[in-house]
């Protein structure tokens, strides 16, 4: 019987020639990730371990981004632990502050995840590398500690729901569209446990940018992973960046899914995630002039080079309404500079944004943007959850950077093509 | 491990967010997160949560972010398990990993009320309620997960093997 591409990942890294899904393996892992929330709990339980090595000094990485560059007292003393615990184990991928960026664009950017490789992560949206043909999944601390010392964990195979995607996009129609229209399709926990494989000739099309935008959002759905099989544009993504050997995987013709969906994409319409959940989803259409207080474009989710350019395509000469503040958070340094070559710095500050430092803060209600009693932001991030910018009566909507860079001008929720 | 206490009730879809807010994950102190336990979805909770208390909540328990500091914020207000009709994944083994007793039963959620004193058997998935005698049957832990909770969560597991 056949294999998804999820089960060869897993197969290959437990050292088996066939899984299939419901059992349980024992993982060797390419990469164990952890940042300024997670990583302190992490190192806290390795160090009961008594170890005075980790397992792979180059496989760990250690992303301050959440709380940093440091908000308070007690974020510094986080952040510290992490850089404390890099310098005494010698962790080659350890991202200081001025290296540092949001660590699910930073790295795929910097090449250090790759195709066919074994990825566990200490934050939920470690499942975006499953954009470049990775298994890749979030873990809690206990996890990532255990990892950092035996390189290894166990992963229940997962079932897979195969998601085809077919037609033509329109024109301000991107990743986060599909992924959110998926979402509200199947719920939040519509593949709670699965692995979410994104199919058809619409993602054969898509860049990687956008690609990294679905993978990003498959926990959204409760899904173990999202995954692509790597092609041509994935290949040309790592071509400059890959500094290890990699194995590309596919899944097989006569693969077992629980389920196949499949969407006619032409003549979607932009998506936008209404309060309090990812799945509460309409067109932009019934979501027109809902007011803002706030926009935010950045994330994870869609804090890359794409999504800026898209951005600044829509605000390019425009003003931002003057009773709406808003931030733009370039994902990594390089991401910032390339912004700033192309000009798309000049541009958002023009129209009256604010461009920050890469950082998660605003996404998780963090810091850089927290949301006061009754207000209502709209954000390129991935969760719109109770109190999740802020303020326990503020309201979150989810939408493309398209959206947000029109809403942010018009002051309300706003399709693109009205600017 | 038989556990016996009140039951707090919760709805479906109760994200890491809710059982704890972000603006609290500067610490990961199991006592300073327990202050602010549950706060988003009940501002009251940390007040009225007594040790040995039990959530019973719908599905999807513990959606969203990958932290920790979820489980170890319900472990550190004393609750003793968590029965609900579905578990996020990350959330689910994080409660292994760290301890925190929980179970999945749609049936025992459903009849069970809030306040309602309820007694659980980790071992057979036994659920009681002691107010109308009703019994519901969870499919209890595997064993190597027994044993994984047995041990005191992960990190003693993984320690006792390397050691051996």
């Amino acid at each position: 019987m056949g294999m998804t591409i999820s089960q060869k990942i897993l197969a290959a890294h437990a050292g088996r020639d066939y899984v299939e899904p419901g059992e349980l393996l024992n993982c060797k892992l390419d990469v164990v990730l952890g940042n300024d929330v997670t990583a302190p709990v992490a190192i806290s339980e390795f160090k009961r371990l008594d170890l005075d090595k980790v397992f792979d000094q180059e496989k760990i990485v250690l992303v301050p981004d959440h709380f940093a560059p440091n908000k308070d007292i007690k974020s510094a003393e986080q952040c510290k632990i992490m850089r404390d615990f890099a310098g005494q184990y010698g962790i080659k991928n350890y991202f200081e502050i001025g290296q540092m960026g949001i660590e699910h664009c930073l790295l795929p950017e910097q090449g250090l995840v790759l195709p066919g490789d074994l990825i566990i992560g200490a934050d939920s949206h470690t499942c975006t590398y499953g954009a470049l043909g990775a298994f890749a999944t979030g873990v809690g601390s206990t996890d990532m500690a255990a990892g950092m010392a035996t390189g290894e964990a166990w992963f229940k195979v997962p079932e897979a729901i195969k998601f085809v995607y077919y037609g033509k996009l329109s024109e301000w129609v991107g990743g986060k569209d599909l992924i959110l229209h998926t979402i509200g399709d199947i719920g939040v926990e519509g593949a709670r446990y699965m692995s979410m494989e994104f199919t058809g000739e619409v993602i054969r099309n898509l860049s990687m940018d956008n690609r990294f935008t679905m993978a990003n959002m498959a926990i959204e759905a409760g899904g173990k992973n999202g995954i692509i099989e790597p092609d041509a544009i994935t290949l040309e993504y790592i071509r400059h960046r890959a500094k290890r050997s990699f194995t590309l995987y596919k899944s097989d013709e006569d693969a077992v899914y629980c389920e196949i969906r499949e969407y006619d994409v032409s003549g979607l319409e932009p998506v936008v995630a209404f309060p309090h959940l990812p799945e509460n989803t309409r067109s932009v259409s019934e979501a027109t002039g809902i007011t803002l207080d706030q926009v935010v474009i950045g994330s994870c989710t869609n804090g890359r080079i794409e999504d800026l350019e898209m951005a600044a395509r829509i605000l390019k000469g425009k003003k931002i309404h003057p009773e709406i503040r808003t931030i733009i958070l370039p994902g990594t340094q390089q991401i910032f500079l390339e912004a700033m070559r192309r000009g798309y710095i000049e541009i958002f500050i023009e129209a009256g944004a604010a461009v920050s430092t890469p950082t998660c803060g605003p996404c998780l209600g963090g810091h850089m943007g927290i949301l006061a009693k009754g207000e209502k932001a709209l954000a390129t991030t991935n969760r719109n959850f109770v109190g999740r910018m802020g303020h326990p009566e503020s309201e979150v909507y989810l939408a493309s950077p398209a959206v947000a860079a029109a809403s942010a001008i018009k002051g309300k929720i706003t399709p693109p093509w009205e600017v | 491990m038989i556990f016996s206490g009140r039951v707090h009730k919760f709805g479906a879809d109760i994200d890491t967010d809710a059982i704890i807010p972000a603006r609290y994950l500067n610490t990961f102190d199991p006592q300073e997160l327990a202050g602010h336990c549950m706060e988003d979805a009940d501002p009251e909770f940390p007040n009225k949560v007594q040790a040995g208390d039990i959530i019973a909540a719908d599905k999807n328990f513990g959606c969203g972010s990958s932290r920790e500091h979820a489980p170890i914020a319900i472990k550190g207000a004393g609750v003793s398990c968590v029965i609900a009709k579905s578990f996020a994944r990350i959330f689910y083994r994080n409660c292994i990993n760290i301890g925190l007793p929980i179970l999945e039963c749609s049936e025992a959620v459903d009849a069970i009320k809030e306040g309602d004193q309820v007694e659980v058997d980790l071992k057979t998935g036994k659920i009681t309620n002691l107010r109308t005698s009703e019994e519901y049957q969870a499919i209890p832990f595997p064993e190597f997960m027994q044993q994984i909770m047995d041990k005191g969560g992960l990190i003693n597991y993984v320690k006792e093997r390397k050691g051996s």
